[in-house]
């Protein structure tokens, strides 16, 4: 582990980290490294540009949403903790996670967050509810040209109503995980190489 | 061998099969296949008494070349594939490693076991010779594994693993098998070290030559039903026939056929399935599962017959029970070894009960007893004992531990599978998830899974799709846009299944909303979504499958015509297989029915929901009106023509009928060649809802109302007893929609039409059928009115929103939208200006329900 540690002793504030994230050495050397790839010309930093400059995500259809949820309130720059909290998310569910006691705040890694995250990308607006203009919009990046606007919105509608409960006409937070409930998200929403 | 008698033989084997599936309560607690065996020892024990040599054997030519195809095509085409992909890592090691391991292991344990003296030395038997024999005896079997599985509904990742491992390693098997085969028959000193690696090289050019010859299959598969538009008939034939090509191709070229068919199967299903028709979509499925169960019927009873035939075979009590210790031991081992290795590479790793299950679940089977047939008796002079041991071996495995396999998995609480319907919400959020995910590996730099399929299916999207789904198909080919056509098409079978009782607002909860659910859940939306759902992991039980992951695009097709035509009541949940279809009279009747409540759930939520169909809309109102039709004998044929009297058609609109219900799709169909319905309008004035509004409004009520005469009512309806009403219309050319499918009728009445022309006949329709109208015309007809007639009038704005919606969406500017919309509008007034003809419509009309 010596040459490891020297490594880790870059990283700044390594162990409040880990302590936050819940990511091993290793992970946080790995992605420390990435951090500082993804950084052109090593400012300590990520802007937009620097994420978009990935290809593959430009394909995504949520691309530019997952870019920006790397950027929180609207600043324009990333540090390494910020990049590490949000990849946090999908850091598989590990048995030691379950009986944490109550005292410390959830893992960033809990099923909450984890569905808080895919949330917070649907809910452009940051007013905890998913609008049925801002379901359109997602549907509208996933689905693909063959369907028509007019049937976009039936669908959004639908989508809406499935999972609207106190028949505000939009999905809140509670709706959302409800909706999702029989889903298995802990598995879904995690990457087994960010242990 | 006589073929007349083996083919009467194979009639009597089925017709027993039927027996077995009366008896529910039998096959509740023994699996099918261990009766099966067991009837088979009974005829063959029959046969041998009789006949004093026993006459059927199960043959490996007739196995590998007519039985074992068509299982392996049904499982390798229903395969979920996402869930196999997902979990291609674990069933490759299981199916190659652990293949390899057990072989060897049990043939070098039993080899040992001979050298301990512990079996008798008239088992004449080297080293290699044992491996052989580990190497057919090793192998789990497909058909087993999914006769015994289907009935047990462990959770889904389980059940891949075990079917997944059973298919794919036939490969290893059929190398292991043939490199052994020919290191005996060479004799062990004649074998050298290049030998080995040949060995070793023939297992990747098997595995992989296997799958290519699959693939290649399957892309010709699905280029060649791009083009079969004209030809729709033979679809079907063209699965089975390119699907067993590839089979036989593998098996030529001694590539491991079970994996091309198996390849093929799994690759070609999503373009098969968009390009085929709706009925050859049918054909396909019960086709495939009829021809696999009987397959899987055939196998095991000869299996039982083949066991009674002692000339075959010469017993050695160590050396069975060396095997069936070995066989257990080393692949609970094995499975052990092997999870411990997966697990540190698996995001869900396999926990003790899940090792349990795999073990136990390796089942032996049809294959082995094939393969040790097969064995040359100068080369191997143990084969007798051989033969001996694997069928003990199958039968344990088969009988003692398909029965104790549900205990089992009870007693351990493993995971069963759980089915749950998918929702928009949980469809959508699942693409997030994974679009999500992708991103995720794209910033973290690391390309895993996730990002290879996003890549995949970029890549399949681009290209693939495009050059091998028909246009019209690829269109509509969206996962979202699917599940909402499900959900839509369940809630309406649903709003059906519920009968009378959804008059008041509270019955249009819609059932597939998840917080909702209890009412509307009954039995139809259950049995189809099962049933539906028969894509998934049973062979066989078409409708007790349990899989929530099969959302797979093609799936929504199995559903759609699954669950359309079925006949609801009949349908218990606990039917097999052998009950798949109804009397066709019976189907349509229900259909009809069925159909019309659909249309109404349809317009009314699209009332109250702005939601609306546009795919299933149009056909409906064909098929009921055929239906009611009927005593008005004159047919449909009659339509086209009626375009002739509409000298300024404004609008024409063609509906495909129900067999190319994947064409229909809103404004961009493709015009096929089957007949359409016309609705043809000259859009001038509001007199237009009438003829819209009266065909709907007639096909709508009678069927539901009087469903044992509908015509009743058409007699009673002015357009049709006053034999003139529709004069006017004509001869004065006010009205120029003419639904001309809903015109059986009228097109009865145009020669006689001429003689009543009264203006206020126009106007009283227009009135009375808009929705609330009845119901206010109720009051002063208050006595005239039976009870059950609010309904029926309940459904009239549907008919109407629905109407005026399928205008808009095939041609978006209708002139009669326009004026349809503040109809709809106001259609709360319009009732309260009721006019002298219109009173005299109502008491028609009610007359004709009442009827």
């Amino acid at each position: 582990m010596g040459s490891r540690s020297s490594h880790a002793a870059v990283i700044p504030d390594v162990d409040s980290i880990r302590r936050e994230t819940g990511f091993s050495q290793a992970s946080l050397i790995r992605l420390h490294h990435r951090f500082r790839a993804l950084d052109r010309n090593k400012k300590g930093y990520l802007s937009r540009i620097d994420l978009q400059q990935i290809g593959a995500l430009a394909v995504n259809p949520l691309g530019d949403r997952i870019i920006e949820s790397f950027f929180p309130n609207g600043s324009q720059q990333v540090d390494f903790p910020g990049f590490v909290r949000v990849l946090a998310h999908f850091r598989p569910v590990e048995d030691e996670d379950t009986d944490l006691d109550p005292k410390k705040p959830e893992p960033l890694n809990s099923r909450r967050n984890k569905l808080h995250y895919a949330f917070q990308l649907y809910d452009l607006d940051r007013d905890g509810k998913i609008s049925r203009h801002e379901m359109l919009q997602v549907l509208r990046l996933m689905v693909g040209v063959q369907v028509t606007e007019e049937q976009l919105e039936n669908i959004a509608d639908r989508t809406v109503q499935e999972a609207d409960e106190d028949g505000d006409g939009a999905v809140s937070f509670l709706e959302f995980t409800k909706s999702l409930e029989k889903m298995d998200v802990e598995q879904k929403m995690s990457i087994r190489i960010l242990k | 061998m006589g073929l007349q008698l083996e083919r009467d033989f194979l009639n009597e084997m089925t017709w027993m099969a039927l027996v077995f599936h009366l008896s529910r309560k039998v096959t509740s607690l023994v699996p099918e296949s261990c009766l099966l065996i067991l009837l088979g020892l009974v005829l063959g024990g029959i046969v041998l008494a009789v006949a004093k040599k026993a006459e059927y054997q199960l043959e490996p030519g007739t196995f590998f070349l007519f039985l074992l195809p068509p299982i392996v095509l049904d499982s390798g085409y229903f395969m979920p594939s996402r869930l196999f992909f997902d979990n291609l890592g674990a069933i490759l090691t299981y199916a190659v490693v652990g293949t390899l391991w057990n072989a060897f292991t049990t043939g070098a344990a039993l080899w040992g076991l001979q050298q301990a003296g512990l079996v008798a030395p008239r088992v004449q038997a080297g080293l290699l010779d044992f491996l052989l024999f580990g190497s057919l005896i090793s192998a789990v079997d497909p058909v087993a594994v999914l006769a015994v599985f289907e009935e047990v509904h462990v959770n889904e990742t389980l059940f891949i693993i075990v079917f997944g491992e059973s298919l794919l390693n036939d490969a290893v098997t059929v190398v292991l098998y043939k490199v052994c085969n020919s290191f005996v028959e060479m004799g062990s000193a004649n074998v050298q070290a290049t030998d080995y690696l040949k060995g070793v090289a023939s297992l990747f050019v098997v595995s992989l030559g296997g799958a290519a010859v699959g693939l290649v299959f399957a892309f010709l598969l699905a280029l060649t039903t791009r083009f079969t538009k004209r030809v729709r008939i033979i679809e079907p034939l063209l699965v089975f026939l390119l699907a067993y090509a590839a089979y036989l191709t593998a098996e030529m070229a001694s590539l491991s056929a079970i994996l091309a068919v198996t390849m093929c199967g799994l690759g070609c299903k999503k373009y098969v399935e968009a390009n085929i028709s709706h009925k050859s979509r049918t054909t396909v499925k019960y086709t495939m599962k009829t021809l696999a169960s009987c397959a899987e019927t055939v196998i095991f009873m000869l299996l039982g017959i083949s066991a009674v035939d002692s000339s075959k075979w010469a017993w050695d009590s160590g050396l069975v029970l060396g095997t069936l210790i070995f066989i257990l031991f080393f692949r609970a081992l094995g499975v052990v070894l092997q999870t411990w290795v997966l697990n540190q590479f698996r995001l869900i790793p396999l926990d003790k009960i899940d090792q349990v299950v795999m073990s136990y679940g390796g089942l032996r089977g049809a294959v082995a007893f094939a393969l040790v047939i097969l064995l040359d008796r100068t080369k191997v002079p143990a084969k007798d004992y051989f033969v001996a041991t694997t069928i003990v071996v199958v039968f344990f495995t088969v009988i003692v531990q398909g029965l104790t396999i549900k205990p089992l998995v009870k007693w351990l609480k493993v995971k069963r599978s759980e089915h749950h319907k998918p929702t928009l919400n949980q469809e959508l959020h699942e693409h997030t998830f994974d679009h999500i995910l992708a991103a995720v590996e794209d910033v973290v730099g690391h390309h895993g899974y996730h990002y290879w399929r996003d890549r995949w299916e970029q890549f399949d999207k681009k290209y693939l799709s495009q050059l091998l789904m028909r246009r019209s198909a690829y269109r509509i080919r969206d996962q979202i846009w699917d599940v909402y056509y499900r959900l839509n098409i369940r809630d309406a079978i649903s709003f059906v299944d519920q009968g009378g009782h959804v008059l008041s607002s509270t019955g249009l909860t819609l059932p597939s909303m998840p917080s909702r659910n209890s009412v509307a859940e009954t039995s139809v939306t259950n049995l189809l979504r099962e049933s539906g759902s028969g894509a998934c992991l049973d062979l066989q039980v078409i409708d007790t499958v349990r899989s929530g992951r099969d959302r797979e695009d093609a799936v929504m097709h199995h559903l759609l015509c699954g669950g359309l035509y079925k006949p609801r009541r009949r349908y218990k949940a606990s039917c097999s297989r052998h009950f798949i279809s109804d009397d066709a009279q019976e189907r349509q009747d229900k259909e009809v029915f069925q159909q019309n409540m659909k249309r109404r759930l349809e317009s009314f939520k699209s009332t109250k929901h702005n939601i609306c169909f546009t795919k299933s809309k149009p056909r409906p109102r064909k098929t009921g009106r055929r239906k009611d039709g009927v005593a008005n004998a004159e047919a449909t044929n009659g339509k086209p023509r009626d375009l002739g009297f509409q000298d300024t058609a404004a609008v024409i609109l063609t509906v495909e009928s129900e067999e190319e219900e994947e064409e229909s799709d809103s404004s961009e169909t493709e015009k096929e060649d089957d007949e359409g319905i016309i609705f043809v309008a000259r859009a001038t004035s509001e007199v237009l809802q009438e003829g819209k509004v009266s065909g709907s409004l007639e096909v709508c009520p009678s069927p539901r109302i009087i469903p044992p005469s509908p015509t009743c009512a058409e007699k009673e309806l002015p357009w049709k007893s006053g034999q003139g009403d529709l004069a006017v219309y004509v001869s004065s050319e006010t009205t120029k929609i003419v639904p001309v499918d809903m015109q059986t009728g009228w097109n009865q009445s145009m020669s006689s039409l001429e003689s009543l022309a009264s203006p206020p006949c126009n106007q009283a329709p227009t009135l009375t059928c808009l929705p609330p109208h009845p119901r206010g015309a109720e009051e002063p007809q208050a006595p005239l009115y039976p009870p059950s007639d609010p309904r029926p009038s309940f459904a009239f704005p549907p008919s109407l929103a629905k109407a005026g919606r399928s205008h808009s969406e095939s041609s978006a500017d209708l002139p009669q939208q326009q004026e349809l919309q503040p109809l709809m509008g106001h259609k709360n007034h319009t009732h309260l200006s009721p006019g002298t003809a219109n009173s005299h419509w109502c008491i028609q009309f009610n007359r004709g329900s009442r009827l």
